[in-house]
């Protein structure tokens, strides 16, 4: 069965740009985009859900089916 | 699946207040998927606060909440216990609220062995009112009102309250985040004064005072100090030093709690007329 990539989803009227996301994820699927976090390489998510639980400002919504 | 946080939010309360990078939104979080697995009914829920930046989480949840005056959380608190006994009882505040000014409630509160979960969000500083030394500045730490440092020793918060009888006493670190919910829960759970602290990052006042250049040397930091108890059992003292244990630290079931033990004199005083 083909492994279902999942969607980052980033809030960005509630992301105060603190990295926190950014450097804590181990596959480094995430960067800095100016001010707020974006999506950099979402192939090597492997939903471990870390940025989500980390974010202090509830502004990532790891979506897996 | 990602985690349905807004059903226990207030509407229309986020972006929240905290600092960017700030410890409390995680707690906040790992509080929400507590309540989340307890399925704690909101009308039966009481989140309780002082004042202070952690002091400002209940104005986020969606349930029964006070926030009341600075330190006064614990004495608020007791008077729902007591009328509501039924009621889940949760405080949350920072470690300036909870130690200094409210020093005097917590550890009588920690005697009492009331049914309530006190989770304490330590920062090690006052945040919102500007930076001053709190009870659990680390000695030889700057704040506004040390700035040549710290000459005190700051209180090691879950070794107070054990000391003064609470009967769960639990720790954690807010980059620990996975962790934070599972020791609510079990501080919920259990019957009695509980108390969970949580270790925390202030980038604004306290970071920046204490050459940390970013959140993320604040956040590496808590990562290098926790060491989980069952861990430290291994260890040796020269290898613990500096160090700062993590998970359930203390849980006696023997103490008969305050609530139950006042409704047997109601019953006594009855039978006495």
């Amino acid at each position: 069965m083909e492994k279902k990539m999942p969607r980052i989803e980033i809030i960005e009227k509630y992301c105060k740009g603190c990295r926190i996301c950014v450097e804590f994820c181990p596959k480094d699927v995430l960067e800095m985009k100016g001010f707020y976090a974006s999506v950099k390489n979402i192939e090597a998510c492997i939903s471990c859900m870390q940025c989500e639980l980390r974010c202090p400002d509830f502004a990532i919504k790891v979506i897996t089916e | 699946m990602a985690y349905d946080y807004e059903k226990y939010i207030r509407p229309g309360k986020l972006p929240h207040i905290w600092c960017p990078g700030c410890g409390h939104g995680i707690v906040m979080k790992g509080l929400i998927r507590a309540m989340g697995t307890l399925n704690l009914k909101k009308e039966e829920t009481a989140l309780v606060s002082g004042i202070g930046c952690a002091s400002r989480l209940p104005g986020y949840i969606d349930c029964c909440t006070l926030h009341t005056a600075h330190g006064r959380a614990v004495p608020f608190a007791t008077g729902i216990k007591m009328a509501r006994p039924e009621m889940n009882v949760i405080l949350v505040g920072g470690d300036g609220d909870g130690t200094a000014i409210g020093g005097n409630h917590f550890i009588h509160a920690c005697r009492r062995n009331i049914d309530m979960t006190y989770i304490i969000m330590n920062n090690y500083i006052y945040g919102m009112t500007g930076g001053q030394f709190s009870p659990c500045t680390p000695t030889g730490d700057k704040a506004s009102t040390t700035p040549y440092g710290n000459p005190d020793p700051g209180f090691d918060l879950a070794k107070l309250a054990i000391g003064a009888g609470a009967t769960f006493v639990a720790r954690g670190t807010a980059f620990h985040a996975n962790q934070i919910d599972k020791l609510i829960v079990e501080a919920i759970q259990h019957k009695g004064f509980s108390v969970v602290e949580i270790l925390d990052d202030c980038p604004t006042t306290y970071g920046r005072r204490n050459k940390y250049k970013s959140v993320i040397e604040m956040m590496n930091r808590l990562k290098e100090i926790a060491v989980p108890v069952k861990a430290a059992e291994k260890m040796t003292a020269e290898q613990l030093k500096g160090k700062v244990l993590t998970g359930v630290l203390y849980k006696e079931e023997i103490k008969p709690e305050y609530t139950a033990e006042y409704a047997k004199v109601i019953e006594r005083a009855k039978a006495a007329k």
